[in-house]
């Protein structure tokens, strides 16, 4: 794999900081002093065996969840435990199980999105002055650049819960868009999707680094997130075991045993061989002897 | 289960072309047997005697027999009929057939079962019956409209609930603006009349045949298109639609000789206001208000309080613009004093905190009356005598007669009443069309998307159940001069009289959350059927109940469905996939909290 993009430190502003995050619910600890940077203009891979505590993770980084311990920075200032605050300094995230306003068209989903970034209350919409059209107008053009940046322009009056599930996962990241996040946090971008979908949403992440937007992103398609990420961490057991490029990540062997368990040492389970085929001939001479005994 | 698309047979294997003429010569001759007599003695009400000159319940048989015909003429593709059935031919002739053979079913019942049997029916009266029922039996001969995927063996039931499907309207011939400007005009021009005819009927006989031929007739029309063409043609002219409704409503009392009906339509009024109200709380933030005729009590007491009536604790007279700003502005305390400490939780707390609330408004009312408390609402007995509002000289208490029209004090308060509830559909469609909105939708839909999306949920949903809160305290406000008395016991949780909670929240579900019209024609039902069968008093709530489960049954987003919903609970044409693959967004719960 490519470890040319792995970007110099001293050029890209650090995102996202975040260093010794924990979060224990009672006494499991889901995610134990894990430490992330996201630098400006990077695609970040967030892997790891289920139940590593990856999706918790990200709770933690949009205020979903508040961190027992440690310490989320944004471009450098602490975030508040709340997701709407989070949304508004310019975290932005998709769920894992797709949560769209099932029951709204297309177009207001994104306009949802753009609920941080503009002002207009109670009282001026009640009130209609030109400020709130301006505002209005403004916000439906940017959710139609968005909706045409996906793809979707076509289907904007459709409600969300009709769309085919891979529109639904793009519609979920142009929502997340639509609040002009600097790091936009991915879960599981790919999940359920065929080989061509998956590709089309990997040409839309590079697309959208490219606007300037860093990307954390989780998934389970190595292929994917090999291809698509300058660096690549592995959580396993709620704990960081490594970080580093894609080779550098799919060469360590701990990943590998993450994924697929440990090789024995020696000769494995010669022991365990023994005794089956010991079992095994016992029974055979039980049941000779059975047999033997009904005829 | 085997699924496949049948053909058009129709449900009774009749011949297309002697089904249209039976159902043509059925309806002909039931209209005709609306002039002869129906029965001999003016006792039934109505007087359908006269022959020549059809009265009462006749006149309704006579709208549904010349309904049914011209749908069956415009069957037969007669130039300048056509119009009627942009969409459905068919099934809006078995609907109107229906509903003919119903409203005359209802009338020979009746007449047999008050003057004493059969025999007090006239052949009038038989041949009209017969007449209904051979258009209606044609009528199911008739081909259907669509095409449809349904199990292979249907039921009859099954069969004849297919054969009122109809296709949606195609493309319209473009008309001149003016004669769609006209056509908004006449449709609410006999939106009115239908409506003052329904609120004059003035027996509850008239009333149930009313009621049969409106809802039959009605959908009737959204088979045969004519309402989709209609809605059209009036978002196209919103702003001279909404116009036209409430010019149309304005001139209500214009159509009234005396006050009784005028009263029953200001109650009407406030009633359907108050659940507009609510729909802002439940049909688009989402939340379930159990309590909310408090508010409107709040309002009212308020008012009542500094009405200058004598009864008053407080001795003080503000003008009627000061008691509407005080009842709002103590209506909102309320509603953020109660939502504030809920509102942060998710789920059926706030339910059952506003249903504690109102109760506990009612009952702490009851109790301020200077013997188990201070006495400020002197209790059961309640704030009586606040006198009416006076406007510059113009009392509302008083008939006036404006254009030679005499109007009487009820008429003054319904176009009081009718500004309140401007105002509380301006601030509906406002609202509920802007940022603040979508987020309250948002927040019904998923509350967790919704914050992570940036939506502060708590501030969104405290702002929508304080607006509720504050637009029932002005109708409270209104109402309280309306009444010119107000008692605790009018502020209950359910009770025969409307508005009471349960009534409010099952106008905003019967009408359509969400919409506008719908709480409106919800209110106006629920207060209607009670207020002129009275008969039915003992039976009232049983009735409202199976109502309420025969409406989740059949059509769960209410007799007005906004655009959302329509799209929710039924398919149409938009659906891209199969329902299976959506299933994946509901399904793939793995992890908590995401």
């Amino acid at each position: 794999m490519n470890t040319m993009t792995t970007t110099t430190p001293e050029t890209a502003t650090t995102v996202l900081d975040a260093s010794g995050v924990t979060m224990r619910f009672g006494g499991l600890t889901a995610v134990r002093n894990v430490d992330l940077t996201v630098k400006a203009g990077e695609i970040v891979g967030l892997i790891g065996p289920n139940g590593a505590g990856k999706t918790t993770f990200f709770n933690c980084l949009t205020g979903l969840y508040v961190p027992t311990e440690g310490k989320v920075r944004y471009k450098g200032t602490v975030l508040p435990p709340k997701p709407h605050l989070v949304t508004q300094a310019g975290i932005a995230r998709t769920f894992q199980n797709i949560r769209l306003f099932a029951n709204m068209t297309v177009l207001e989903n994104v306009l949802v999105g753009r609920h941080t970034r503009t002002k207009e209350g109670l009282w001026s919409a009640l009130l209609r002055g030109p400020g709130f059209k301006k505002a209005e107008a403004a916000s439906h053009e940017r959710a139609m650049e968005l909706l045409e940046f996906i793809g979707l322009q076509d289907k904007a009056d459709h409600l969300a819960r009709n769309l085919p599930y891979g529109d639904q996962r793009k519609l979920e990241i142009a929502r997340a868009l639509a609040s002009d996040p600097g790091l936009l946090l991915l879960d599981e971008p790919t999940a359920g999707m065929n080989p061509q979908e998956t590709r089309v949403t990997e040409e839309l992440i590079f697309a959208i680094r490219d606007m300037g937007i860093a990307v954390l992103v989780i998934e389970h398609d190595m292929r994917f997130i090999f291809n698509l990420c300058d660096r690549v961490a592995c959580l396993v057991q709620g704990e960081k075991l490594v970080e580093g490029t894609p080779g550098e990540v799919q060469a360590d062997e701990r990943v590998v045993a993450a994924y697929l368990g440990t090789p024995f040492e020696g000769d494995p389970g010669a022991d365990e061989v023994a005794e089956v085929e010991a079992a095994e001939a016992q029974s055979a001479t039980r049941t000779t002897r059975t047999e033997g005994e009904t005829q | 289960m085997t699924t496949k698309t049948h053909q058009t047979t129709p449900v009774l294997a009749i011949p297309a072309t002697v089904a249209r003429a039976a159902t043509a010569a059925g309806a002909a001759l039931t209209l005709g047997s609306t002039f002869l007599a129906w029965t001999w003695t003016a006792k039934f009400p109505g007087d359908l005697t006269v022959t020549g000159y059809p009265g009462g319940l006749q006149v309704l048989t006579l709208v549904g027999a010349a309904l049914t015909l011209l749908f069956t003429l415009s069957g037969y593709g007669i130039k300048g009929l056509r119009w009627l059935t942009p969409g459905g031919t068919n099934s809006p002739v078995r609907l109107a057939a229906l509903g003919l053979l119903g409203t005359m079913g209802f009338t020979v019942g009746a007449i047999s079962v008050e003057l004493g049997g059969v025999v007090n029916l006239e052949p009038g009266a038989w041949i009209g019956l017969v007449g209904a029922i051979i258009a209606f039996v044609a009528s199911l001969g008739l081909p259907h409209d669509q095409d449809i995927t349904d199990t292979a063996t249907p039921s009859p039931l099954e069969k004849f609930l297919n054969s009122l499907r109809a296709p949606a309207p195609g493309r319209p011939k473009e008309l001149p603006s003016w004669a769609e400007i006209l056509i908004i005009v006449a449709a609410f021009g006999i939106g009115l009349f239908v409506v003052t005819y329904g609120i004059d009927t003035a027996y509850p006989e008239l009333f149930v045949g009313y009621l049969l031929i409106t809802g039959f007739a009605v959908t009737a029309l959204f088979k045969a298109g004519l309402m989709a063409r209609l809605s059209a043609i009036t978002t196209k002219y919103r702003s001279i639609a909404v116009a036209a409704a409430f010019v149309a409503a304005a001139v209500f009392p214009f159509t009234q000789s005396t006050d009784q009906y005028t009263l029953i339509a200001v109650n009407i009024l406030i009633f359907a206001t108050v659940a507009l109200g609510l729909n802002i709380v439940v049909g688009l933030a989402g939340l379930l208000d159990l309590g909310y005729v408090a508010f409107l009590g709040v309002g009212a007491y308020t008012a009542a309080l500094v009405s200058g009536t004598s009864a008053s604790a407080f001795g003080v007279q503000f003008p009627f613009w000061a008691s509407v700003l005080l009842g709002a502005a103590v209506s909102l305390i309320f509603g953020v004093v109660i939502g504030a400490p809920t509102l942060r939780l998710r789920g059926d707390y706030l339910a059952i905190v506003t249903l504690g609330f109102g109760e506990i408004f009612r009952i702490a009312v009851g109790n301020l009356d200077g013997v188990s408390g201070p006495r400020v609402t002197n209790g059961p007995n309640g704030v009586p005598n606040i006198p009416d509002l006076n406007f510059f000289g113009y009392d509302f208490g008083e008939s006036h007669t404006i254009l030679g029209f005499e109007l009487g004090a009820y008429a003054n308060y319904y176009m009081l009443m009718l500004l309140a509830m401007i105002l509380v559909v301006l601030v509906f469609s406002r609202a509920g069309s802007s940022r603040i909105g979508r987020a309250w939708v948002a927040i019904r839909e998923d509350e967790t998307a919704a914050t992570a999306m940036g939506i502060n949920g708590f501030r969104v949903k405290l702002i929508a159940f304080a607006l509720g809160a504050t637009l029932a305290g002005i109708a409270g406000t209104v109402q309280a001069h309306v009444q010119s008395t107000v008692v605790p016991e009018m502020y209950v949780f359910a009770g025969p009289v409307p508005p009471n909670s349960a009534f409010l929240l099952a106008a905003v579900i019967l009408g359509g959350m969400g919409t506008i019209s719908g709480p409106l024609i919800g209110a106006a039902l629920l207060y209607m059927i009670p207020a002129k069968l009275q008969f039915l008093s003992d039976y009232q709530l049983l009735g409202f109940g199976l109502a309420l489960i025969l409406l989740m049954r059949f059509r769960p987003e209410g007799l007005i469905a906004n655009r959302r919903a329509k799209l929710e609970y039924h398919e149409t044409g938009q659906l891209d996939v199969p329902d299976e693959t959506l299933a994946g967004t509901t399904s793939g719960t793995t992890k908590a909290g995401a």
